[in-house]
Order: C-alpha cells, then sequence, then structure tokens
C-alpha cells in the first residue's frame, strides 16, 4: 500500500493546470484523489506527476441559472446536501447520496467521478438520463460534450490528455417525478444496475421518459426502447413489462459481469429496477 | 456485591475507544528496518531463478535474500496430523521463503530489507524470477482425480490424509433398513477471515546473548514460543521472547506460525538491526488463513415418524496448497466427532480426505470444523422435515438428546471416550419459539405466499465442542502438545492483586470477566483487580485463546489459584487467633469486602488487606504458622476431564425478493446456553458477532478462484464482509445450565454465533422457497443464486 515514488505540483489556476499538463506527459491530474490514490498505492496507475487541481477556485460551487451548473471539484456530500440539485435534479442527489460511504462523499468530486467513468458508479447514469454536458478546458479552447457521448467504453471517455473538466453543466428539464435507484455490490456497494428514471405526465399518461441504465453495461447509457414504450402509456403494468423488455434487448451487446453477478443476471434486474424507479419517480 | 453475571463495563474500553491502545503497527524501534516480501504471482509453479541484482542497488535498500539465504531455519512444523500420532499423513509445510516450487500464489519467495516500507516495496519490483508455471487445480475433489496437477511429491493424488470416524457398517446397514434415505452434496465454501488488524511482526536479535525479542500478532504468544524455539530455530526457551501487543481480532487466523514471522525473526539475526514486517489487506487476502472450504455428501436415513437412523458424511477438505500449523485437525477431530450435533443419532459415520490444492492455506477459522459440522447436521435434519412432510421443529425435538440423558456419549464412539456434559435442548427450543411466535408465523407465511412475497423460517438447534482440551484425548487426536491452561495469583502489599495468565485476549475482555471473578472469590474491588497477559515474560504457559477454551480451561486455573490463596489466608488467620484452620472460613460481606474469620465469631476475623498485610511483611517479624512461606502467590496449572458443550436455538426469519433474489433478514433470535455468564455484555458481544458472521457465510462471503488458482475475490471490493446496515437488530434469550466438569460451570462463548447461524439461514431461505419444492441451494445465498433457483423451480412447476 506504498505508491511508487511521484512528484506532486498544486497550481492555483486552471490555465495554470493545463500548463503543467502540457509540459508532463502522462501526469495526472489530482481532485478528490478517491478513485486515483487506491490505485495507485495498489501500483495498478503509477503517475510520475500529480496535479493537485484540488484548491483552484471557481470550481467548487453549484449555481442554477436555468440550468444546473456544477462545479467539477464539488464533493459528492456537497451535490447531494444542495437545494438547488434536489429541486431540479433530484435523483442527482439521490445518487450522490449513495456513492462509497460518508468519508468518501466529503472528499470524491463529480469532475474525478465522471473522468474516472467507473461503470458501476451512480452519479453518470443520472447525468445521462437528464442529458448533461461536461464542459471542458483545454490548450485549444473549451468545448462540452453530452454525458451520452461522454461515456464511451469502460473506464474510457472523450477526455483528451491535455484537457481538465471544469463543470457539469445539467439544461433545465421540466419533469414530474425521478428517481435513480439501485442494487448494491455486497462487498463494494457500487450498483451491480442502477437504472435512472425522468418522467413527464401530461393527466394519466407519460407524455415523455428518459430512461438510463448503468452497472450492468460497459458504460453509462440511454434506453431509447424503454422511452419509447413508456412515453404515451398510461405507466401501467403492461408498459412497464414492454419497457423492461425494451430496455433489456437495447443493452444486450454492452452487458458486464462477474462470478457473482453474471450478465444475464443484470440483464433481467436491469428490468426489474426499470420498473420500480419507474415507481419511485411517482409513475 | 457480587460482580459475576453482571454486566460490568469492560476495563479495556477506555483505551481502545480513546484511541490509546498500541497495536504492533505502533511500536517502532531505534534502528528498525523494513521488508517487503516478493510473493508468487502464480498459484503453482516451479522457481527457475530469482536475479535480485537489480533490486540490491537500489538506494536505501540493506539486503535481499531469498530461500536459500534461510536453508538452516527448519521449515515451520505442523503439530496436528491428523488421527492420532501414528496415523499417516503426508505433510508439507512452507519455509520461511519457498525454494524449489510454489503451491499457491502469495507464497513468499524473495525478501527485501530496506531503511523504509516505500523503498523496500520499490525495489521488490525489480526483483527478477523466473518462473516454470504449471496447471493449476483448486477444487479439493477435483484435486484427488487421476491426471490433475500434483502439488507434493509425498502426496499422491494430492491426498494429505483420509481419516473417519463412527461405524461404516452399521451405518450402512441402517440406511439400508429405513423408511427414507435423503442424499444432498453440500459446499461449505471458502471464508477468508479478515481480522480488522491484519498480521504482523517485529523482531530484535541481541547478538551478546543470542537472545530474541519478538513483538507479534498472536492468540497463543507461548505456542508460538514453543514453536520458534523447539521446532524452528532450536534454540531454548528463554532465548525467544514473544510479545503479543493490543491485537485488532484474529478470529483464529493468528493462532498459527506463518512464514512471515520466521523470515522476520530470522532477518534480524543476519541484518544485525530490527526488522519490521506488517501485512497490506492485499497480502491478507492471499497469505492469510482462509476457513472451510468442504465439499460433502451427506446421506441421512430417517423412519416415517420422524425418527433419524443413520448420517453417513463423506467430506473433502480442501487444505490448500501447504500445510498451516493445526490445519489437518479441524476438518477432522474438530469437525467429524461433533456430527451428531444435539441429535440421538444411532449410526454415524463419516470420512474425510484432506486434499492440497493450488489455494490459500485453510486452517481454523472462528467456530473451526464445528460450523462446517453443524451445517451439515442442521440442513440434513431439515431435508427429513422436508423429505417427510413434517415440521422441521418437530424432527428436532423427535431427535434431541433428552435432558435426562447426560452426561450423553453419541453412538459409535464418535467423541472418542468424551460425553456431552449437560443440556436441556427443549427448554432452548422452547424459549426461542415464543420468542418468536412460532405459532402466528406459518399463517403469516401462508398469506405472504398468497401475495407472491416469499417468507421463510429457518432453526439452527445446535451444539458445540467448547473449552477445547482435555490434554490426554488431544494427544490421541494427533495434537502434538497439551492443552492445559495456567494463571498465577498474586496479592501485592499496596493491597492490588496481580493476575498472570497464559492465555490472551483479542477482544474477548479477559481483563474484565478475570477481574469479576477474582472480585467475587476475594472480596476485592474490580478495580484492585489486574489481569497480565501476552508477554511469555512474565507470564505462566498457556496454549492460547481460540476454541472457546479462555474461561472453560484458563478461567478455571484462575479459580483454583484463588482457592489456594484462600486455603493460605485461612491458614494465618487460624494462627492469628489460634484456631484449628477447619473452624477458619472465607467470607465476602454483602458490600464485598473479603475477610477470614473464626466461624460463628465475627470479631475475630481479619479482612483482606489485613492478612495480605501479615502474609506479606512476615519477613518483618509477623506471625505466620512456622512453616509457612510468606507472600500470597499461587500457581496453578489446570487440565480439564473433557470438554464443554454449550448448545441452543437460533432461529432466522427472511423475506425472499421473488423479483431480484435478495434475501432480507427480517428478524433473527438467538437463544444460546453458554453454561453460567460472568458477563452478560460480553456473552451478547461474542453472540452478535458470531451472527453477523455466520449469517455473512450464508449470504455474502466466499473466496473464488479461477482455474489458474488466481484468487478473484482478493480484495474488500470483491469479498462481501457483514456490515451492520445488513443485519436486523438480535433478539437474544439465554438459558444456564452449568457444566458439571469444571467449578465455574462456564461452558464458553466465543463461537456459538458462527457455529449457530449460517444453517439457520440457509434453512430460512429454503423454507421461503419451499413451495416451489425448492430443497437447497449451495452458499452463499447471492441474489443471482437464489433468483436462478426460484427461475427453475417456477418454470418446472408449470411446465
Amino acid at each position: 500500500m506504498w505508491p511508487a515514488e511521484f512528484d506532486y505540483a498544486r497550481p492555483s489556476s486552471v490555465a495554470e493546470a493545463l500548463q503543467l499538463l502540457a509540459d508532463n506527459e502522462d501526469a495526472k491530474l489530482l481532485a478528490g484523489g478517491h478513485s486515483l490514490l487506491p490505485a495507485m498505492k495498489l501500483r495498478l496507475n503509477e503517475a510520475p506527476l500529480l496535479i493537485d487541481i484540488s484548491r483552484i477556485e471557481g470550481l467548487g460551487s453549484i449555481s442554477n441559472n436555468g440550468s444546473l451548473t456544477i462545479g467539477a471539484l464539488c464533493t459528492h456530500a456537497d451535490i447531494a446536501a444542495s437545494a438547488d440539485v434536489q429541486a431540479s435534479c433530484n435523483a442527482l442527489a439521490t445518487a450522490t447520496g449513495m456513492v462509497g460511504d460518508q468519508q468518501v462523499r466529503n472528499w470524491g468530486t463529480l469532475g474525478g467521478n465522471v473522468a474516472h467513468a467507473d461503470p458501476a458508479s451512480d452519479p453518470p447514469t443520472v447525468l445521462v438520463a437528464f442529458n448533461a454536458n461536461i464542459n471542458i478546458e483545454g490548450a485549444s479552447g473549451s468545448r462540452s460534450v453530452a454525458a451520452s457521448d461522454f461515456f464511451m467504453d469502460l473506464f474510457t471517455v472523450d477526455l483528451e490528455p491535455g484537457e481538465i473538466i471544469t463543470s457539469i453543466e445539467i439544461p433545465a428539464h421540466a419533469h414530474d417525478g425521478s428517481a435513480y435507484v439501485k442494487m448494491p455490490h455486497p462487498a463494494s456497494r457500487y450498483a451491480v444496475v442502477g437504472i435512472c428514471v425522468v418522467l413527464q405526465r401530461d393527466g394519466g399518461r407519460c407524455s415523455g421518459a428518459h430512461v438510463a441504465v448503468g452497472g450492468a453495461t460497459v458504460r453509462a447509457m440511454r434506453s431509447p426502447g424503454a422511452e419509447a414504450a413508456l412515453r404515451g402509456s398510461a405507466l401501467d403494468d403492461a408498459a412497464l413489462d414492454a419497457a423492461a423488455a425494451a430496455l433489456k434487448e437495447d443493452i444486450a451487446n454492452d452487458l458486464i459481469g462477474d462470478m457473482s453477478f453474471p450478465e444475464a443476471y443484470r440483464q433481467e434486474m436491469a428490468g426489474v429496477y426499470l420498473k420500480r424507479a419507474v415507481r419511485a419517480a411517482g409513475g | 456485591m457480587a460482580v459475576v453475571g453482571k454486566a460490568v463495563k469492560r476495563k479495556e474500553d477506555p483505551r481502545l475507544i480513546t484511541g490509546e491502545a498500541r497495536y504492533l503497527e505502533d511500536i517502532n524501534l531505534p534502528g528498525m528496518t523494513h521488508i517487503a516480501i516478493l510473493r508468487s504471482p502464480h498459484a503453482h509453479a516451479n522457481i527457475v531463478s530469482i536475479n535480485t541484482e537489480a533490486a540490491a542497488a537500489v538506494p536505501g535498500v540493506v539486503g535481499v535474500y531469498t530461500g536459500q539465504d534461510f536453508m538452516d531455519v527448519n521449515p515451520l512444523p505442523c503439530p496436528w496430523p491428523a488421527g492420532g500420532p501414528d496415523h499417516p499423513n503426508n505433510i508439507n509445510t512452507p519455509r520461511a521463503l519457498e525454494v524449489e516450487k510454489v503451491t499457491h500464489i502469495g507464497a513468499g519467495v524473495a525478501v527485501v530489507v530496506a531503511e523504509d516500507r516505500a523503498t523496500a516495496q520499490d525495489a521488490v519490483e525489480l526483483i527478477d524470477v523466473e518462473w516454470d508455471v504449471l496447471p493449476a487445480v483448486t477444487d479439493a475433489e477435483e484435486a484427488t482425480f487421476d491426471g490433475a496437477p500434483q502439488l507434493h511429491e509425498n502426496a499422491p493424488n494430492n491426498v494429505c490424509m483420509e481419516w473417519d470416524c463412527g461405524d461404516q457398517e452399521s451405518a450402512d446397514a441402517a440406511l439400508t433398513s429405513s423408511d427414507v434415505v435423503v442424499r444432498q452434496r453440500l459446499r461449505n465454501q471458502r471464508l477468508i477471515p479478515n481480522p480488522m488488524e491484519t498480521r504482523g511482526c517485529i523482531a530484535q536479535h541481541e547478538p551478546v546473548n543470542g537472545e530474541y525479542t519478538i513483538w507479534m500478532t498472536s492468540q497463543a504468544p507461548h505456542v508460538h514460543r514453543l514453536l520458534f524455539t523447539a521446532f524452528i530455530f532450536e534454540v531454548p526457551e528463554n532465548k525467544v521472547r514473544v510479545i503479543s501487543p493490543q491485537i485488532g481480532g484474529g478470529f483464529g487466523a493468528k493462532i498459527f506460525m506463518y512464514p512471515e514471522y520466521v523470515l522476520t525473526t530470522a532477518l534480524s539475526k543476519t541484518v544485525g538491526r530490527p526488522v519490521k514486517w506488517v501485512e497490506t489487506r492485499s497480502e491478507n487476502y492471499i497469505a492469510t488463513t482462509h476457513g472451510r472450504d468442504h465439499v460433502t455428501d451427506v446421506e441421512v436415513g430417517a423412519n416415517r415418524d420422524g425418527s433419524i437412523t443413520a448420517l453417513k458424511v463423506k467430506t473433502y477438505a480442501n487444505l490448500g496448497g501447504i500445510l498451516s500449523t493445526v490445519a489437518p485437525g479441524i476438518p477432522t477431530t474438530l469437525y467429524g466427532r461433533m456430527l451428531s450435533g444435539a441429535y440421538r443419532f444411532p449410526n454415524i459415520y463419516c470420512h474425510v480426505t484432506g486434499v492440497y490444492t493450488n489455494t490459500g492455506m485453510v486452517d481454523a477459522y472462528r467456530g473451526a470444523g464445528r460450523p462446517e459440522a453443524t451445517y451439515v447436521v442442521e440442513r440434513a435434519v431439515d431435508l427429513v422435515a422436508s423429505e417427510l412432510g413434517m415440521d422441521p421443529v418437530d424432527v428436532r425435538r423427535k431427535n434431541f438428546v433428552p435432558g435426562d440423558a447426560f452426561p450423553f456419549e453419541p453412538s459409535n464412539n464418535l467423541l472418542n471416550g468424551l460425553s456431552y456434559d449437560s443440556g436441556d435442548y427443549d427448554k432452548a427450543l422452547d424459549m426461542a419459539l415464543d420468542m418468536t411466535g412460532y405459532e402466528d408465523f406459518r399463517a403469516e407465511q401462508a398469506a405472504a405466499r398468497a401475495e407472491g412475497r416469499y417468507l421463510g423460517i429457518g432453526f439452527s438447534t445446535y451444539i458445540e465442542i467448547c473449552g477445547i482440551a482435555p490434554s490426554a484425548w488431544m494427544f490421541g487426536e494427533g495434537w502434538g502438545a497439551g492443552l492445559w491452561e495456567s494463571a498465577n495469583v498474586r496479592m501485592h502489599i499496596t493491597g492490588d492483586v496481580v493476575v498472570t495468565t497464559g492465555s490472551q485476549s483479542h477482544g474477548q475482555g479477559h481483563e474484565t470477566s478475570v477481574a469479576q471473578l477474582v472480585a467475587d472469590e476475594l472480596g476485592v474491588s474490580m478495580d484492585q483487580v489486574h489481569v497480565q497477559h501476552s508477554d511469555t515474560l512474565g507470564t505462566p504457559f498457556g496454549y492460547g485463546t481460540y476454541g472457546s477454551r479462555s474461561t472453560a480451561v484458563g478461567g478455571v486455573a484462575v479459580w483454583r489459584s484463588l482457592q489456594r490463596i484462600k486455603e493460605k489466608a485461612k491458614a494465618i488467620a487460624a494462627h492469628e487467633f489460634e484456631a484449628a484452620v477447619e473452624d477458619v472460613e472465607y467470607v465476602v460481606n454483602e458490600e464485598g469486602v473479603g475477610s477470614v474469620q473464626v466461624k460463628g465469631s465475627p470479631d475475630q476475623s481479619k479482612v483482606v488487606g489485613e492478612f495480605m498485610g501479615i502474609a506479606t511483611s512476615a519477613a518483618g517479624g509477623w506471625s505466620l504458622p512456622g512453616d509457612m512461606e510468606p507472600f500470597l502467590d499461587e500457581t496453578s496449572y489446570y487440565d480439564p476431564p473433557d470438554c464443554t458443550y454449550p448448545f441452543g436455538t437460533h432461529i432466522c426469519i427472511v423475506e425472499v425478493d421473488a423479483e431480484t433474489g435478495g434475501v432480507d433478514i427480517k428478524r433473527y433470535i438467538a437463544v444460546d446456553d453458554v453454561g453460567k455468564v460472568i458477563n452478560p455484555m460480553i456473552v451478547d458481544g461474542q453472540v452478535h458477532g458470531g451472527i453477523a458472521q455466520g449469517v455473512a457465510q450464508a449470504l455474502w462471503e466466499g473466496a473464488q478462484y479461477d482455474e489458474n488458482g488466481q484468487l478473484v475475490s482478493g480484495s474488500l471490493m470483491d469479498y462481501a464482509i457483514p456490515r451492520a446496515d445488513l443485519l436486523p437488530s438480535f433478539e437474544l434469550g439465554r438459558t444456564e445450565t452449568p457444566t458439571p466438569n469444571n467449578p465455574l460451570g462456564v461452558k464458553g462463548a466465543g463461537e456459538t454465533g458462527t457455529i449457530a447461524a449460517t444453517p439457520a439461514v440457509v434453512n430460512a431461505v429454503v423454507d421461503a422457497l419451499s413451495h416451489l419444492d425448492v430443497r437447497h441451494i449451495d452458499m452463499p445465498l447471492t441474489p443471482s443464486r437464489v433468483w436462478e433457483t426460484i427461475k427453475s423451480h417456477s418454470n418446472g412447476g408449470n411446465s
């Protein structure tokens, strides 16, 4: 549990951090450190230089100007406790409140979480469901990537070596209920399957639904089939059965599994938890 | 004011709660060096060559060594071969570092000594080993098949030993003539103990006198010293001092001698500086012993009235790639001899094959053999109930050892001459059923099923064998030493009482429960009693803490020393008052103050402080009987006549999520009879922790190896230990049936939970699914496994 030797730098601005990244190949950004440092201690990751961005000002606040902007350095605990988040994106408050334990939530950041892109982590599923954008700064300027494009594969995201995530933006999305539910792995508490549902209602009917799945799949991803099955339905059992079937089909080629929770089981549970998420979202 | 039987707060807790307790990691010596061990990444391989040049060149490295450097140090001993002194066992034990081949991942092959840990770790990664990788086998039964990879030359088909007990002929005959016979294969999966503190060792060698001081995470410091001196380094006892500092849990895994302890100690002499090794959690998973890992075929015969006629058991016990200290004794003596459970089975036979596989070492883990036996027995009883369509409670009652049958000797000389001491199994069962409200449960279950909810109840009416001893019996079982315990009690001039014990406390609360005993016997306050343990310098020899034996054996040694002190106090008073010793009595008044007094003459009395003063100051001219030595200082060595046999009933109520297979424990009721209770709070604590671990085996825990012998569940991210939020509040009850086998009436409480809980949970889940005709599910009952079972049985029912 002793990492290999590394250098350490603590820039005070994004520009300074970008310069350090440009000057040091293979350097790693350190924010909360709760994914990076364990990997380094196990010597699964040996970074020659850690660029500690945790004290850069301006990356740690949450603002709501129609869309919700969450600074990359906001901790899971900050987000779970934020009234703004609870009001406009309650499922994200739920999901960040489920990450690790209290100590992890006090240190781990949302920016670090999405950059790491653990397929079993909770927040990415919610970000995909809410059409969040990942705001990125690089040497050649800034860009914004939709969450569903940003998460590409297991631990793989659309982020170039010289870039820094500065914030996560969740566009205003009028909805009548949202929920994130998961089956936790008994050891790690990561999601064996996690489902986020965002519902719009028009009287007794569902006028719109976003459905995202994580944990069971290589990346957090939307399920167009499940959304179509819910849209226009009365969210009755038949509609939920159809949505579950569509979801299972949508993820069939992207499943992950292990000895305790094989792919086929996770696929089935995605359907079960979709129904639970719809009910938890008030459907 | 008697304190025995009261929930007195623990004397240990202030230092633990405030973080002041000193663990091994807290100890640092001047000039100390640190080591990192290169461990085999392969489960089965020959070592072709090891190149240490690059590692040795790293600045800060003191030295790099391989197994060749320690050929003068003996291999680790295995003092408990199975089946008695003459029984064949094909023994293979580790060396400080392996030299020619490795048989499990994690085996140490080289070591770096450096100025600090990080440097040692950096350097160890530069050691280059050329391996000749061999095919691996991880399943105990498969390892015995022809064509399986062979681990050791002296163990054909990887068999370490064959062992049996009971009577095969009579069991076979009874099975043939029984109304029904149920057969089931049961897997008792491998567990990883996970004490909160990992292992560690610090060794210091004094060249001037050749003495070693060894601080180590030990549940049995005297045994470790014995193994170091008599077996490994071949030096006299006085050359080694073993100190066990504050220990953060052991669960059995800290009983044993390990290669790292030998290596650290040998290196302290080689480098001439103190050497420290502290295990990482990752190392703990691959280098510390595991527990359980049995594959068992059970056959149980019964007649229509529910009476069980025979139990026949065949078990493959996985011992790992190489033997840990008492590995062969666990799945034999501590397993087979317990297979009569709480029942009068008229015919029993058990055959065990101990097998080497390319997996980590397996040895005693909390309960050690007895949980495995209880699992077989309690599952077998449920299988009979299910086959006969009887209530599992009725089958249990039908076969219980009746209250008037004690002392009870199980059939076919199963216990090899020992017998159950005392018990009232119906009483504990009645109390547990009462607490549960069993009368109403079946109706609730039926109503829930009508709604598609799967409720289930599971029973475990267990017994244990605790207070592991007596020495002569254990010798016949193959144990190569004694199993008595010792205690010294001294009353000091300041009025305080110091107890030194050869036993060891690593969470059991001995400093409190022993003080309670002393306070009541002598009539002193608990604050005046100090219990010292865990340092071979200054404590009498003892065999250590495991097998729920510290109070039932070690506590009795304390009690005996106290009686001698009281006898001497009486003699002092008799002399003082010119009375006959028979006319003097030792009394403790209602305020808890002890005195010696002439019977019927309360004014002729000396309280504790007074007679202690006479005894300790006698050299100064006070009056003692002419031939009496001064001071109150008595040592006892106690070897009991038999073990103790706690018992009880555990009841678990679960709800199985029909959609996911998830198991939710709704209630957990435990009635334990551990004999006389000294501190009910400490006993409750032991029961709570044990239940948590027992439940965890049933539902969550399980070591997993892949086909190459890699440990897939090698971290806390993958291996699920129990957590408080997954467990209900336990509902505890107690009956108290003293054992006649010792004067305290105590039986032992350290393992009840792990012995009883596992089958209670599995029986509950199977009961919840019984309407789907489910008879058995192997552990751990993960959601996916339960869900698969539901799915396969539901489909079967519909087709």
